[in-house]
């Protein structure tokens, strides 16, 4: 009797049960919180796009003062400095994640890039803002001069770079991961068959990887489209469409940061968290996207 | 087990609905709740509560350190800006706020009962530049800083520049503007005084606390302004006359109404504020009358509600928070210098008076 009591004791079931509660409970309200959040900027939108409907997504003026609110500008800035970035990392990302997963698997000098990548994404951001600032915007500033644009320094170029090496670490690390889970027996056998190691690379593991590799491309553009801080430090600020790289612009990221304490009327608040909501949709679309193709990629 | 299944998922379903609601709920709060204060600030009778702007904030934590050290009372004031400052008097979560522009016809509108504005000290917005090759202060006269920030000169050696700064050698430099990108105070009083002067500024972009810039980068804060300033040769652009000065930046000598180039200092602006004020002292101080004041510059004002006694306040609480101010417009001037904000006009302080006086609690004076 007493062994059986032990095994089916009534406060084993009910810890069992609560504990199972509590975790489906805690799962389920990040995903309530997120939809909580989506819904917020759609109730808080709704007057902006009353008033303004889709002449917000064409308009080029965006003048608080005389209530006229036109995103055009920022959507074009904020897509311009993500897939350029996105650009100038790609190089670095692929060539990290092809040396640390096919060429330097093992030993210090692997472990340290490894370990110097991670840390890359743990910065904060304010800092590479900083460090743009410093470093970053007298260079572009001398380059300016040499190509005869204006002297700004700031702008979508530097932007752009800065950006690109906040992201590269995502592709990169993602991109080691996949490259190393190619089975080894299709690498050996292309080796067995006389190829080089470059050609084992371009024949076998790319092919196998590539849409992982994409994947890791639009995680990273997610980080970049959404990223705030570096970017307002080094953009320039202006709410003129760009006509160059070198011009100052804006990102929508950006705008909010800047204009969101001040925003003393009810469509310039509503114009500014529609923005938010558009972005929220923007990188939301793309990660899910990312996701997709890497679940595809794991189901091979 | 499937019925223990079913009834989790009600219990979860229920549960997260209710969540979800009260996320999306819980932050549609920008009309009135009455009842929310008493409870939902401080039940602390010894602590007061302020938010608003940023610009005042140096001063204000320097006046209430030392008004502590005198009462014991606490204050806790959140610089958010004046938008947010406005927001959280109009939801009752704070005692007072502080704004650097009088409340809008739609800020006034939303918070439904009279709101005093006491004038608490006055700021300068100077002028900046980097021109290595001029060891003169640039003098300036408002039609060239409007035509400079309208993108009409664009060279530093325009013949307009160069009339009103004889002798000065103007180098051939493209004029690089810069102007504040986050909503601001200083924005408002520089761009209400380019209304004041000029026409063309008064139509379009006009004035506010963010506006649509023609020409111009844009840096987040004085020291992203001031950040651009040093960097880019050629620049020009406003900043507040005390990181100005803490930081040692060259800045302009300004024309003001009465003709004379003035350099903006705490006792050209505290001047410009020595002038006949309106009753309730809602005013800009820009481009004032006074022959010696420097004619870019604005109030800031602590916003209390006229009438104190709202969703049961103590009268004790109303009337600690009325004499708080009257001591920040009278023995808390004197630490305005230090910091470089300009103290109140004789002028001024009298009008302050007479407004914290009007204040009640229940009808009768608060005082």
């Amino acid at each position: 009797m007493d062994v059986v009591k032990k095994v089916f004791s009534y406060r084993k079931i009910r810890t069992e049960t609560a504990f199972k509660r509590f975790l489906v409970f805690t799962a389920i309200a990040m995903m309530v919180i997120a939809i909580a959040i989506f819904l917020t900027l759609v109730i808080h939108s709704i007057p902006s796009f009353q008033s303004l409907g889709t002449r917000y997504f064409f308009g080029t003026t965006w003048d608080p003062v005389s209530n006229v609110y036109g995103a055009l500008p920022f959507l074009l800035g904020t897509l311009i400095t993500s897939f350029l970035a996105l650009l100038i990392s790609i190089p670095f990302s692929y060539a990290i994640a092809i040396y640390l997963g096919e060429y330097q698997t093992k030993g210090w000098l692997s472990e340290l890039l490894k370990n110097i990548v991670e840390l890359v994404a743990a910065v904060p951001s304010v800092i590479y803002g900083f460090w743009a600032l410093v470093v970053l915007v007298p260079m572009v500033r001398s380059l300016e001069v040499k190509v005869g644009a204006a002297p700004y320094g700031v702008g979508i170029l530097t932007a752009s770079l800065v950006l690109a090496i906040m992201i590269i670490p995502y592709a990169a690390s993602l991109g080691r991961e996949l490259i190393r889970l190619v089975p080894s027996d299709l690498k050996e056998g292309a080796y067995s068959l006389g190829a080089t190691r470059f050609e084992v690379l371009r024949h076998v593991i790319l092919p196998q990887t590539k849409s992982g590799l994409f994947a890791g491309l639009l995680l990273s553009l997610g980080r970049a489209l959404g990223e705030t801080m570096a970017v307002t430090m080094v953009i320039g600020n202006t709410s003129i469409l760009p006509d160059s790289i070198f011009s100052p612009a804006n990102t929508m990221a950006s705008v909010i940061a800047n204009e969101f304490t001040e925003a003393d009327r009810t469509l310039y608040l509503s114009a500014l968290i529609e923005l938010g909501l558009v972005l929220f949709i923007v990188t939301v679309v793309i990660n899910i996207i990312g996701k997709l193709i890497i679940k595809r990629f794991s189901n091979e | 087990m499937n019925l223990i299944g079913l009834k989790i998922k009600n219990f979860l379903l229920a549960g997260l609905s209710f969540m979800a609601i009260s996320l999306v709920a819980c932050n549609g709060g920008d009309n009135n709740t009455p009842g929310q204060m008493a409870n939902n600030a401080s039940s602390d009778d010894n602590t007061l509560l302020g938010a608003g702007s940023t610009f005042v904030y140096p001063l204000f934590s320097k006046l209430f350190s030392e008004y502590n050290k005198v009462t014991g009372l606490r204050v806790n004031y959140q610089s958010i800006g004046s938008g947010g400052g406005i927001l959280q008097l109009t939801n009752k979560t704070v005692d007072f706020g502080d704004s650097d522009a009088p409340l809008n016809e739609e800020q006034t509108q939303k918070i439904g009962a009279p709101v005093l504005h006491i004038p608490m000290c006055s700021g300068a917005v100077v002028l900046s530049y980097n021109l290595s090759s001029v060891t003169d202060t640039l003098k300036l006269t408002p039609d060239i800083i409007a035509n400079i920030f309208l993108g009409k000169i664009k060279s530093w050696n325009d013949p307009q520049i160069a009339a009103a700064n004889k002798g000065v050698t103007l180098p051939n430099t493209k004029i690089v503007v810069a102007h504040r990108s986050d909503g601001s105070g200083t924005t408002n009083i520089f761009t209400t005084y380019l209304s004041k002067v000029n026409a063309e500024w008064n139509t379009k972009p006009g004035a506010g606390s963010s506006i649509n810039w023609p020409v111009g980068l844009g840096g987040k804060g004085n020291e992203g302004v001031a950040g651009l300033i040093k960097q880019t040769p050629g620049a020009i652009g406003y900043i507040e006359l005390a990181y100005a000065a803490q930081n040692k930046m060259a800045f302009a000598k300004i024309q003001n109404k009465a003709g004379n180039f003035i350099t903006p200092s705490v006792t050209t602006t505290s001047a410009a504020g020595n002038i006949q004020l309106p009753a309730d002292a809602k005013v800009s101080l820009t481009n004032t009358d006074a022959a010696d004041g420097y004619p870019i510059s604005g109030f800031t004002w602590a916003l209390i509600y006229k009438e104190q006694g709202y969703n049961n306040r103590s009268q004790d609480r109303s009337n600690k928070l009325v004499k708080l101010l009257w001591w920040n417009i009278h023995e808390g001037q004197k630490y305005c210098e230090g910091l470089n904000y300009a103290p109140l006009s004789p002028s001024a302080v009298a009008v302050a008076e007479s407004i914290l006086k009007s204040a009640t609690y229940k009808g009768k004076p608060a005082m």
